[in-house]
C-alpha cells in the first residue's frame, strides 16, 4: 500500500486523495475563518490574533528547518525577525518600494545575515552554537538601537498600505499573510522531501556520517541558516506591517526563546507541529497578558496578587506559564504536539487492541 | 585614563567571572549549559533585598539567609526538573534551563514588579580609594576583593576537600566515579547548590554596582557566556581570567572607540574566540571521536 514506485511519488505533496480533500477543506476553512471569528468570537479570537499566529507559525517553520531538521540550535532568531521588520519598513518608507518587492528583499537580506552567521556556526556545536547565536540576536538589536538610520531607540512607524485605493485593515492583511504563509508552508514541505531536505536530516542525525556520504557540510549548513533566516525575515516584515510600529526594544532574547519554545512545543522536525505550537503559544501569550479578564481564574489571581504579589506585574503570569510548558513538554512529551498527535492516531488505528 | 579604564573594567569583569564560574562549574560536571544562571542570581538578590528592606534583617544575616536560599534553589531545580529528564538531548537540556529562566523571571516580575530598586550594600559607591595614583570607588575595590577571595576558596575547595575531589572525579567519568563509591547524583545536586551560591554573590555585586530589576541579568548573562568561552568552558582559572579580560576589553572599547556599541564587544569576542581557538585560552580541547 505504501510502496513508492518512483522518486516523484516520494516527493509528492498529497500522498492520497483523502489528504488532498482534507487539505482543500482546510484551505476553505482558512478562507472563511475571519467571518467565523467575527460572527462568533470563538474563544475571544480576533483577526489580529490570527495574523499574529500565522506570522509566528512562519518563524516557527523557519526555525524548525534549522533546529528540527538540521539539528543546529539558534537562540538569535529575534535578530533575523528584527532585520526583516526594519528592512521592509525602510524599503517601503524611504525608497517607496511596493510591498511585493520590499518583502522578498527583506527576506533575502535576512538570509544573507543567516549565511554570515552560518559561517562561524560551521565550527560550533550544541551549547557553543547556542551561545554564539544568542550573542548575535542581542547584538543585532543593540546595533539597530544605536543607529539613527533605523530610528534609534524610538523605532519606526510602519507605512499605511493601500489596496486598490482603500487603506488596508486587519482583514486585508489576513488574506495577504495567509496566501504568503500557505505558499511558504508548501515550499517548506517540498524542501524537506527533496535532496536538500534529506541532506539536512542526514546532518542532524550525524554530521560526520553525512560528510562521509558526500553531503557538503559547509554548503548545507549555511544553506539551512539562510533558508531559516529567509522565513523569519519575511515573517518579520509582515509583523512590522500588522503592528504598525516597530522599535528595537521589542526584539528581545525572550522573543528568541519564545520562537524556540514554539518549535519544541509543536514538535521538532514537523512542519505541521510548528504551526500547532505557534498557534497554541501565541494564543496563550496574548490571553494570559490580560489574565485578570479570564472568567473564574482571573479574579482569584487578582486577589492573590493583591495579597502576596504586585498588581503591576500580573502579566508576568504569561511568562511563567510559557516556561512551565517548555519544561513539561521536554520532560513528558519530547516530540511535542506532533508526538501527541502521532500517538493518538496510532491508538485509534489499532483501537480494539 | 588608561589605568582608570582598566581598573573599573576589572571590577565589572570580576562580576562576569563569578557568574561565568557558576556556569562552568555546572557545565563541567553535567554538560548542562545553564541559561537560568542569571535569573537564579537575580532571584537570590531579590531575596536579600526583601529581607533587608521589608524585614529589616541586618546585612550579614541577610547574606547568610540568601546563601541558604540559593543553595536550596539550585539543588531543588536539579532534583525537581533536570533529574526527571530521561536521555535528554543537548537541546532538551537547554530548553529546560530556558524554561526555568522564564519561570524565575516571570515570578520576579510578578512578585516585585518592574520597578528598578537599589540594593543596600554596606560599601558606598560614591566614596573612593586612592591606589597608586588611581581613583577607585570603594564598591569597585571590594567587588574585586570579594571575587578574588571567593575564587581562592573555590580553588581550595576543588583541590583539597573530599567533596571537591569527588566532584572532579564525577566530571571526568561519571560511571567510574560511581564504581568508586561516589554518589554521583548527590554530587550533581551539590554542584548545582554551589553554583547557585556563587551566582548569588555575583548577583548581589552586580545589583550593588547597578540597579536591581527583573531584567538586570540579560546583559551580564551574555557577558559571562563570553567570559566562559574566552577561558574555555571547562577551565575554572581560564574562566576567571576570561571574565577579567572581557571586562577590561569592553571598558577600553567603550572608552576609546564607541560607548554605544560596548555591549556588542562580547558577541565579537565569542565569535572570534570560537573561530580562532574554540577550546579557549586555558582549556584542553577534545575532538569527538567517532
Amino acid at each position: 500500500m505504501d510502496i513508492k514506485r518512483s522518486y516523484y511519488e516520494d516527493i509528492e505533496l498529497f500522498k492520497s486523495n483523502t489528504i488532498l480533500v482534507w487539505s482543500i477543506l482546510f484551505l476553505v476553512f482558512l478562507g472563511i475563518l475571519p467571518w467565523l471569528v467575527k460572527a462568533y468570537h470563538l474563544l475571544g479570537m480576533s483577526i489580529y490574533i490570527l495574523n499574529l499566529i500565522t506570522i509566528n507559525a512562519l518563524v516557527a517553520i523557519g526555525l524548525n528547518i534549522l533546529v528540527g531538521y538540521t539539528g543546529q540550535i539558534s537562540m538569535g532568531h529575534a535578530g533575523f525577525f528584527a532585520i526583516g521588520a526594519f528592512t521592509t519598513v525602510i524599503f517601503i518608507v524611504n525608497w517607496s518600494f511596493p510591498l511585493y518587492i520590499a518583502l522578498p528583499i527583506a527576506g533575502f537580506i535576512s538570509s544573507a545575515f543567516g549565511f554570515i552567521l552560518g559561517l562561524p556556526a560551521l565550527r560550533l556545536k550544541g551549547p557553543y552554537l547556542a551561545i554564539a547565536t544568542l550573542g548575535f540576536g542581542m547584538s543585532i538589536t543593540t546595533i539597530i538601537k544605536h543607529m539613527e538610520f533605523f530610528g534609534g531607540r524610538m523605532g519606526l512607524q510602519a507605512p499605511k498600505l493601500y489596496l486598490f485605493g482603500t487603506p488596508m485593515k486587519d482583514i486585508h492583511y489576513y488574506y495577504v499573510i495567509m496566501i504568503i504563509a500557505v505558499l511558504m508552508v508548501i515550499g517548506a514541505l517540498k524542501l524537506i522531501k527533496t535532496r536538500v531536505g534529506r541532506a539536512f536530516i542526514a546532518i542532524r542525525d550525524s554530521d560526520i556520517a553525512a560528510e562521509a556520504m558526500g553531503v557538503n557540510l559547509t554548503y548545507y549548513k549555511t544553506l539551512s541558516f539562510a533558508v531559516s533566516a529567509f522565513y523569519t525575515g519575511i515573517a518579520g516584515g509582515l509583523y512590522a506591517l500588522i503592528l504598525g510600529f516597530i522599535n528595537p526594544e521589542g526584539f528581545t532574547m525572550i522573543m528568541s526563546i519564545a520562537f524556540l519554545a514554539m518549535v519544541v512545543v509543536g514538535g521538532l522536525g514537523s512542519i505541521m507541529g510548528s504551526i500547532a505550537g505557534a498557534a497554541l503559544l501565541t494564543y496563550l501569550d496574548i490571553k494570559l497578558q490580560v489574565v485578570q479578564d479570564i472568567p473564574a481564574i482571573g479574579p482569584a489571581l487578582v486577589a492573590f496578587s493583591q495579597k502576596y504579589m504586585s498588581m503591576a506585574g500580573i502579566s508576568n503570569i504569561a511568562v511563567i506559564v510559557y516556561g512551565l510548558i517548555m519544561i513539561l513538554i521536554v520532560l513528558f512529551e519530547p516530540l511535542g504536539i506532533f508526538g501527541f498527535w502521532i500517538r493518538t492516531k496510532r491508538y485509534w488505528k489499532t483501537w480494539p487492541f | 585614563m588608561l589605568g582608570q579604564l582598566i581598573v573599573s573594567g576589572l571590577a565589572v569583569g570580576a562580576c562576569y567571572s563569578l557568574l561565568a564560574l557558576a556556569m562552568v562549574i555546572i557545565y563541567k560536571t553535567s554538560d548542562v549549559l545553564n541559561f537560568a544562571q542569571g535569573e537564579m542570581a537575580m532571584i537570590s538578590t531579590y531575596v536579600a533585598f526583601t529581607l533587608m528592606e521589608s524585614h529589616h534583617v541586618p546585612f550579614q544575616w541577610a547574606v547568610i539567609l540568601t546563601f541558604l536560599f540559593a543553595i536550596l534553589l539550585g539543588a531543588s531545580f536539579e532534583f525537581v526538573f533536570l533529574r526527571q529528564a530521561k536521555e535528554p538531548t543537548v537541546l532538551g537540556l537547554i530548553i529546560i534551563t530556558l524554561g526555568f529562566e522564564m519561570i524565575l523571571m516571570g515570578f520576579a516580575g510578578w512578585k516585585w514588579g518592574p520597578d528598578q530598586r537599589s540594593l543596600d550594600f554596606p560599601v558606598s559607591n560614591i566614596e573612593t580609594y586612592n591606589l597608586f595614583g588611581l581613583v577607585m570607588s570603594k564598591i569597585n575595590f571590594w567587588t574585586i576583593v570579594i571575587s578574588l577571595v571567593l575564587m581562592f576558596i573555590l580553588f581550595l575547595f576543588f583541590r583539597y576537600t573530599k567533596v571537591g575531589v569527588a566532584m572532579r572525579a564525577t566530571q571526568q567519568n561519571q560511571l567510574a566515579a560511581r564504581v568508586m563509591g561516589i554518589r554521583t547524583k548527590w554530587i550533581l545536586s551539590f554542584t548545582w547548590a554551589i553554583s547557585s551560591m556563587v551566582g548569588a554573590v555575583a548577583g548581589m555585586l552586580i545589583a550593588a554596582l547597578g540597579v536591581l530589576d527583573p531584567t538586570m541579568m540579560m546583559d551580564p548573562l551574555l557577558k559571562s557566556f563570553a567570559s566562559a568561552v574566552l577561558g574555555g568552558m571547562t577551565s575554572l582559572p581560564g574562566t576567571a581570567v576570561g571574565g577579567a579580560m572581557l571586562g577590561i576589553i569592553e571598558n577600553l572599547f567603550g572608552g576609546y572607540v564607541s560607548l554605544a556599541f560596548k555591549s556588542v564587544v562580547a558577541f565579537a569576542v565569542i565569535v572570534l574566540m570560537l573561530c580562532i581557538k574554540p577550546s579557549g585560552l586555558l582549556a584542553k580541547h577534545y575532538v569527538k571521536k567517532v
